[in-house]
């Protein structure tokens, strides 16, 4: 290789030929992505510099005013703190139900494919399929209430989908159910290559499940669950789909559902006709996203090293 | 020793038996009220088994005065269409990255892996006025195009191709055939099982989707079930449960079907990307 950078030849028909097919081959793959993502990214960052008006396609430049707005704005400190909430309860509780379920699931019992199959479904299932199911479910007259009320839990059925103390978490609870069963399945994956002499040798000397649980599933599982919690993260500060059907794009009632993602869909396409301020509002959330993957991604890399 | 441990497994079969009961019991609820009349699913019955039941909510549903099966049809053809495109662009491209030299490749490789990093949320608006520039709003081209090429799955075929021996490929070509042979009728069909993995994860991607079609069609007669299924719940005051269960259902049973026939591939899949 470097004899013939030295010599500066030139390349041979049958490299050349190779070079145009290879080309040829990822043309269409990168006109898609380089419209779709590449140009769109640095259009969103434009944007987000810029005054626009929807509906007569007028852009005027503002510099910073719509970054500065985010800190000023009520609705968007709502909707941030919406989704950290959002993000905070959602991310702990579904890693650690997916680690249990998971390190149960692949000890020696029967049925493995049974509770596989079962464990899948809402992975299967789309956003707006559950949602409409979870509505139902806590619906006034639906059976969550009915349960309750027969309990003699409550008298009168609640209002969960209306009622702004309960909106966000009955979405909580949804999230957590509908997305469990996918990092499940991540961890299922990696749990496969953990050797089973090590609980072995554990059990000779005398370690019981939840000593093994802890001592040897848990750490052997760290990367794995680095990454887990990576893809909550991010998953969690994106939620979109279950917090727009839920309340019909609006984030609604009192703004209890409002999140980012749905902030920056209601400012960019709603009456407010704010799009270079959704757009803003988009930039800040993807930056926020990429720091955090930055830093779980060295945390994950330095532990390599032992 | 022994009773110690049967009592351990039975708590791991209770936990287990539990999670099931929890994920199932919904599922068992939309298939319960989709045959059940509106009356009773709201009057407080709490058994999944009545005698009222009836096909009445899916004939009502498929009926001639609904759009249903128009939306059904939608997705069917969205996702088809986008998965096949798909298919052949990320096999293309991931062919390319690992067996074809070219000046540059390592760059758009690292290029490739930057773009992956890029949420999906930032790029709604520039992709809304680009499709909007291109006049393609309110067509199915805009729920396709946007979603041809997968980054995650152009890595999976070029991981595929570079375990894949060269050997094959060189007979073949001493036997006279040329790349473009080589590729569509040798590599290809050699690497079925990868490209199946790829399929399934962008067939249910498409089928599932919800924020493009919600974003992009306006006439109620394009939409894909996604959007269909939330819009029964705005168009009736009061929700029809009902009608809306039936519909859940159709929608959530090709790719059960789907999951069943291909299980294996499924945790193909969750291995090589992590991605839903």
């Amino acid at each position: 290789m470097e004899k013939t950078k030295t010599v500066r030849r030139k390349y041979s028909n049958f490299e050349r030929k190779e070079h145009s097919q290879g080309y040829l081959f990822l043309t269409p793959a990168l006109v898609i992505l380089f419209i779709f993502i590449g140009l769109s990214v640095l259009f969103v960052c434009y944007l987000s510099f810029q005054k626009v008006n929807l509906f007569t396609g007028e852009y005027t430049f503002v510099g910073l005013k719509n970054y500065q707005r985010v800190f000023t704005d009520d609705v968007a400190r709502r909707g941030l703190t919406n989704t950290l909430l959002f993000s905070a309860v959602v991310v702990p509780v579904q890693t650690l139900f997916a680690l249990v379920i998971a390190s149960v699931l692949n000890s020696k019992i029967r049925g493995k494919y049974f509770f596989r199959t079962v464990y899948f479904l809402p992975t299967l299932t789309s956003s707006s399929a559950l949602t409409m199911i979870f509505m139902f479910m806590f619906s006034v007259t639906g059976p969550i209430n009915n349960v309750l009320i027969n309990m003699n839990l409550i008298s009168q059925g609640i209002n969960f989908l209306q009622e702004p103390s309960f909106a966000l978490k009955v979405i909580m609870l949804m999230n957590i159910w509908s997305t469990v069963p996918m990092y499940t399945t991540m961890y299922l994956a990696s749990l496969q290559d953990l050797p089973s002499s090590m609980y072995e040798a554990a059990d000779i000397d005398g370690a019981g499940p939840i000593k093994r649980f802890w001592y040897i599933t848990v750490p052997y599982l760290k990367p794995i669950t680095t990454y887990v919690l990576l893809t909550s993260i991010i998953g969690t500060l994106q939620m979109f789909d279950q917090a727009y059907i839920f309340s019909n794009g609006s984030g609604g009632p009192e703004n209890s559902t409002l999140t980012v993602s749905l902030m920056i869909y209601r400012y960019a396409f709603g009456t407010q006709n704010a799009m270079g301020y959704a757009a803003a509002m988009a930039v800040i959330l993807a930056i926020v996203i990429m720091v955090i993957s930055r830093i779980a991604e060295t945390a994950n890399k330095e532990e390599r090293i032992y | 020793m022994k009773m110690k441990k049967s009592l351990g497994k039975l708590f791991l079969y209770l936990v287990l038996g539990l999670a099931a009961f929890a994920t199932i019991y919904p599922f068992l609820w939309m298939v319960s009220a989709s045959f059940k009349p509106l009356k009773e699913i709201v009057g407080g019955n709490m058994s999944l088994i009545s005698e009222n039941m009836s096909l009445d909510n899916y004939k009502y549903i498929f009926g001639r005065s609904s759009l249903f099966p128009k939306w059904f049809l939608n997705s069917f053809l969205v996702a088809s269409i986008g998965t096949a495109v798909n298919v052949f662009i990320n096999t293309m491209a991931g062919y390319s990255l690992s067996r074809l030299t070219f000046p540059g490749r390592d760059k758009i490789y690292h290029g490739l892996l930057l773009m992956l990093m890029v949420p999906s949320q930032v790029l709604l608006i520039p992709n809304y006025l680009i499709l909007q520039k291109m006049g393609l709003l309110d067509s199915y081209a805009s729920l396709i195009l946007p979603a041809a090429a997968n980054i995650g799955n152009i890595f999976l075929m070029r991981q595929f191709f570079m375990n894949f021996p060269k050997e094959v490929e060189e007979a073949a070509s001493i036997d006279g055939l040329g790349r473009y042979a080589r590729f569509f009728r040798i590599c290809m069909p050699l690497a079925k099982p990868t490209i199946a993995t790829q399929a399934i994860f962008v067939f249910m991607g498409f089928w599932n989707e919800f924020t493009k079609p919600m974003l992009y069609i306006k006439t109620a007669s394009k939409y894909t079930l996604t959007l269909g299924l939330q819009s029964f719940q705005t168009q009736n005051a009061g929700t029809m449960w009902h009608q809306v269960m039936a519909a859940a259902c159709i929608s959530v049973f090709p790719i059960i079907i789907i999951y069943l026939i291909f299980n294996k591939y499924f945790l193909v899949g969750v291995r090589m990307d992590g991605e839903k």
